[in-house]
C-alpha cells in the first residue's frame, strides 16, 4: 500500500439520535478522506460532534446514512460482531482515560487484542513485548497501571495500539489527562510514530497546542466540517523527561 | 476452545481478586450440594440396610399368624385363638407348588445354663428347614435332622449373642447345656444375622426341634404352633403363593363362605414397603431442603455476577473496543459464574462425604456414597452456574462499546 491509499473514506456520512420524540442530528454529512501516513487532528468545541465521528471511524458505531470505507472495505453496514472484528484488525484506540485493565500487568494489557484473535500466547507475549519496547516502556513490562505514571500508562496503551499492526491509530484526547511536560511527551512519541513508522494516526482533541502537532487539522462544526486544512509545519512536540524508547532516542 | 480456556483463565483471575466475596457467594451452593450427597448417601445406606435387615429375616417369607379371638364384637391379640397346627405347615408344603419351605414355630422363654454361667433367651422350636426359610448359614457344627425332629432330641442350635454369653472363647459344639431344666446338646453354632429393623437381637435365641420345645418347655394343646413361616420359590410368586396358602388354610379350617380367615398372613415386601414409604418420604423432604439451599445458592450467583458485571462495565467497554466479541464477554461471565458454582460444588461434595461419614459413625447408621449422586450434584452445581449465569452474563455482553466506555 503506497502512502497515497486512502486509509478512511466518508461520503456523506450523518448519524441520527432518537430519544422517543426528540430527534438529534449529530453528524448532517460528512465527507472526508484521510490517506495512508496522514497525521490529522481532529477539533471542534464540545457538541459539534467530533466525538461522535470519531465513535464512526473507530468502528464503535454505525452511521445511520452514508458510506464509510475503512481501508477499502465498506464497514457502514457491519453488526456488531464483524465490527469488533474490524476493529481489532484494522484499528488501535488511544483514549483519554487510557483504559487499561486494572490489576493487570502492562505486557497482558497490551497482549490483550492479540488474545482476542486467538494468537497462541508465545506469538502474543513476543509482539507485546516488542510493542512495549517500541514505546519505551520494554523495562516496565510486569508494572501494573497502578504502578505507573500517567505518561507511562498512556504509553502503554498506545503499545497496546501498536501491537495489531492497525491501519490507523485512533486517539480521542491523548493528553487529556495529563500535565503539560507528559502531554508533550505523548505527543513526540506520536509524532515519532508517524515519521519513523509511517502510521496514519487520528487524533481527536479540542487543545489547538495539541492540534498544531498532526500535519492536517479537521474542524467540526454542528456536525459538519467546519474547515479542513493542511498544517504545513507542525510544531514539533519537545521532549522533556528521559526515555528510553528508540523512536524518540532517535529522533533528536 | 481457546475463547472457554481464556474465559476460564480470566475468571480463576477474577475469583481469587475477590476471595472472600467468592466464598460468601459459594456457601449456598456448598451447603445444598453437601445436603444432597450426605442426605442421599445415608439415605441409600438405609435402603441398604432395610433390604440387608429383611433380607436377614429370611427370603421371600410369608408369615401365617393364628387368628383373634372374636367374641361379642371384642376382638382379641392375635392368636388369642389357636388355630394353626404343625398339619397345616405340613399342608402347606405338601400342596404349594410355589412354596420353598416351611417352617412351623413355637417359641418359649427359658434359662439356658453352662456350668456356673446362666443367660436368659427366648427358645424356638421348629424343623430343620427352618434355617432354609430364614436364610440362615451355620457357622460350625450341622443341624439337628428330621430324626431328631422325630425323636423329640435334646439337640439344640445356639446364637452368636447366646454363644458369647455361655462360652466365651470355648468350642460349644458338642457341649451340653441345660435348657430350663432339659440337658441339651449344643450340634450347631449359628451364624450372626445382627439386628432385626426393630432393635431385636436375632443372634439372641436358641433352635431346638418343635417336638423337644413342645415335650420339655411348653406343653400344648395338640400340635399347635404360634406362627407358620414359608418361604416362596421366587419374588414373583409372593402373591400368587400368598392367595394359594390362603384359600388352603380356609378350606382345611373350614371358614365358610364370606366369613373372615381365622388366620393372618404377612408378608414381608409389604413391611419392607412401609420402611422404604418411611425413609423415601424423609429423603424427599430433606431433598427438597438441599434444594432450596441450591436454588438459593444461585440466585446468589446470579446476584454477584450482576454487582460483578456492573463493577466491570469500563472493563467490558474496553475489551469490546479492542475486539472481544459479545460472544468473548459472554463466555468470560458464563465462565464465571460456573467456575464459581462448581467451586461451591466441589466444596460441597467434600463437606457431604464428610458429614455424612461423621453422622453414619455418631448415629451408626449405614452411609453408602454413590459416585452418581456426586456426578449429579457436581453436574447440577455447573448447571446452576449456566443457568444463574446466564442472564448477568447476557447482559453485558449486550452493552454497548460507546456506553460502557463512558461508565465511571
Amino acid at each position: 500500500m503506497s502512502a497515497s491509499d486512502t486509509v478512511i473514506k466518508m461520503e456523506r456520512v450523518e448519524k441520527v439520535y432518537r430519544t422517543g420524540e426528540l430527534v438529534f442530528h449529530a453528524l448532517r454529512g460528512i465527507t472526508l478522506d484521510i490517506a495512508a501516513g496522514e497525521f490529522v487532528a481532529i477539533g471542534g468545541p464540545s457538541g459539534s460532534g467530533k466525538s461522535t465521528l470519531m465513535n464512526l471511524i473507530g468502528c464503535l458505531d454505525r452511521p445511520s446514512a452514508g458510506r464509510y470505507l475503512l481501508a477499502g472495505h465498506d464497514v457502514s453496514g457491519l453488526d456488531a460482531d464483524a465490527r469488533a472484528f474490524a476493529r481489532n484488525r484494522l484499528i488501535g484506540f488511544v483514549f483519554q482515560g487510557f483504559n487499561l485493565l486494572a490489576r493487570t500487568s502492562a505486557l497482558e494489557n497490551v497482549e490483550l487484542p492479540l488474545a482476542y484473535r486467538g494468537m497462541g500466547s508465545k506469538e502474543r507475549r513476543r509482539r507485546a513485548t516488542e510493542s512495549l519496547t517500541l514505546v519505551g516502556l520494554g523495562d516496565k513490562l510486569d508494572n501494573t497501571p497502578a504502578q505507573l505514571s500517567g505518561g507511562q500508562q498512556q504509553r502503554v496503551a498506545i503499545a497496546r495500539a501498536l501491537v495489531t499492526d492497525p491501519k490507523v491509530l485512533l486517539a480521542d484526547e491523548p493528553t487529556g489527562n495529563l500535565d503539560s511536560r507528559t502531554t508533550e511527551d505523548v505527543l513526540a512519541l506520536l509524532q515519532g510514530l508517524h515519521r519513523d513508522h509511517g502510521l496514519t494516526i487520528v487524533m481527536v482533541t479540542h487543545e489547538p497546542e495539541v492540534a498544531q502537532c498532526a500535519g492536517r487539522i479537521i474542524v467540526v462544526r454542528d456536525g459538519l466540517i467546519g474547515s479542513d486544512a493542511p498544517n504545513p509545519a507542525p510544531r514539533r512536540a519537545e521532549l522533556h523527561t528521559g526515555s528510553t524508547s528508540p523512536l524518540l532516542a532517535g529522533g533528536g | 476452545m481457546g475463547m472457554w480456556w481464556m474465559a476460564f483463565r480470566l475468571a480463576l483471575r477474577s475469583l481469587t481478586r475477590n476471595k472472600l466475596r467468592a466464598a460468601l457467594t459459594v456457601l449456598g451452593i456448598l451447603i445444598g450440594v453437601a445436603a444432597v450427597v450426605a442426605m442421599t448417601a445415608l439415605g441409600d445406606g438405609a435402603s441398604a440396610s432395610i433390604q440387608n435387615q429383611m433380607g436377614a429375616l429370611g427370603v421371600n417369607l410369608l408369615w401365617v399368624f393364628p387368628g383373634s379371638n372374636t367374641s361379642s364384637g371384642v376382638r382379641g391379640e392375635v392368636g388369642s385363638r389357636p388355630t394353626l397346627s404343625e398339619d397345616d405347615a405340613e399342608a402347606i408344603a405338601r400342596e404349594l407348588f410355589t412354596v420353598q419351605a416351611v417352617a412351623p414355630v413355637i417359641t418359649a422363654s427359658a434359662q439356658v445354663v453352662v456350668g456356673a454361667r446362666n443367660y436368659a433367651t427366648r427358645v424356638t422350636g421348629s424343623t430343620p428347614d427352618y434355617l432354609r426359610v430364614r436364610a440362615w448359614p451355620i457357622a460350625r457344627g450341622a443341624a439337628f435332622t428330621d430324626a431328631d425332629l422325630r425323636l423329640a432330641a435334646r439337640t439344640c442350635m445356639i446364637g452368636e449373642t447366646v454363644r458369647r454369653a455361655l462360652f466365651d472363647q470355648a468350642d460349644p459344639i458338642g457341649q451340653s447345656i441345660r435348657i430350663g431344666r432339659m440337658p441339651c446338646t449344643v450340634v450347631a453354632l449359628l451364624a450372626p444375622k445382627g439386628q432385626g429393623s426393630f432393635g431385636q437381637d436375632y443372634d439372641d435365641t436358641v433352635v431346638m426341634p418343635i417336638t423337644a420345645v413342645r415335650a420339655r418347655l411348653r406343653r400344648t394343646p395338640g400340635r399347635e404352633v404360634d406362627q407358620i413361616m414359608v418361604s416362596v420359590r421366587d419374588q414373583e410368586l409372593m402373591t400368587r403363593a400368598q392367595e394359594q396358602l390362603t384359600a388352603l388354610l380356609r378350606q382345611r379350617h373350614r371358614v365358610p363362605e364370606g366369613e373372615e380367615n381365622d388366620f393372618m398372613v404377612r408378608n414381608l415386601q409389604d413391611l419392607m414397603a412401609t420402611l422404604e414409604r418411611t425413609r423415601s418420604t424423609l429423603s424427599t423432604l430433606l431433598l427438597a431442603i438441599a434444594c432450596i439451599a441450591l436454588l438459593v445458592g444461585g440466585i446468589g450467583v446470579m446476584n454477584i455476577m450482576l454487582v460483578s458485571v456492573s463493577e466491570r462495565t469500563r472493563e467490558i467497554g474496553i475489551r469490546l473496543a479492542i475486539g472481544a466479541r459479545s460472544a468473548d464477554i459472554l463466555a468470560q461471565f458464563l465462565v464465571e459464574a460456573v467456575t464459581l458454582s462448581t467451586i461451591g460444588g466441589v466444596a460441597g461434595l467434600a463437606l457431604g462425604v464428610g458429614a455424612g461419614t461423621v453422622l453414619g459413625r455418631a448415629m451408626e447408621w449405614t452411609v453408602r456414597f454413590s459416585p452418581t449422586a456426586a456426578l449429579i450434584a457436581f453436574a447440577t452445581s455447573g448447571g446452576i452456574g449456566v443457568v444463574f449465569g446466564f442472564f448477568p452474563a447476557r447482559r453485558a455482553a449486550q452493552l454497548d462499546p460507546i456506553t460502557a466506555l463512558r461508565h465511571e
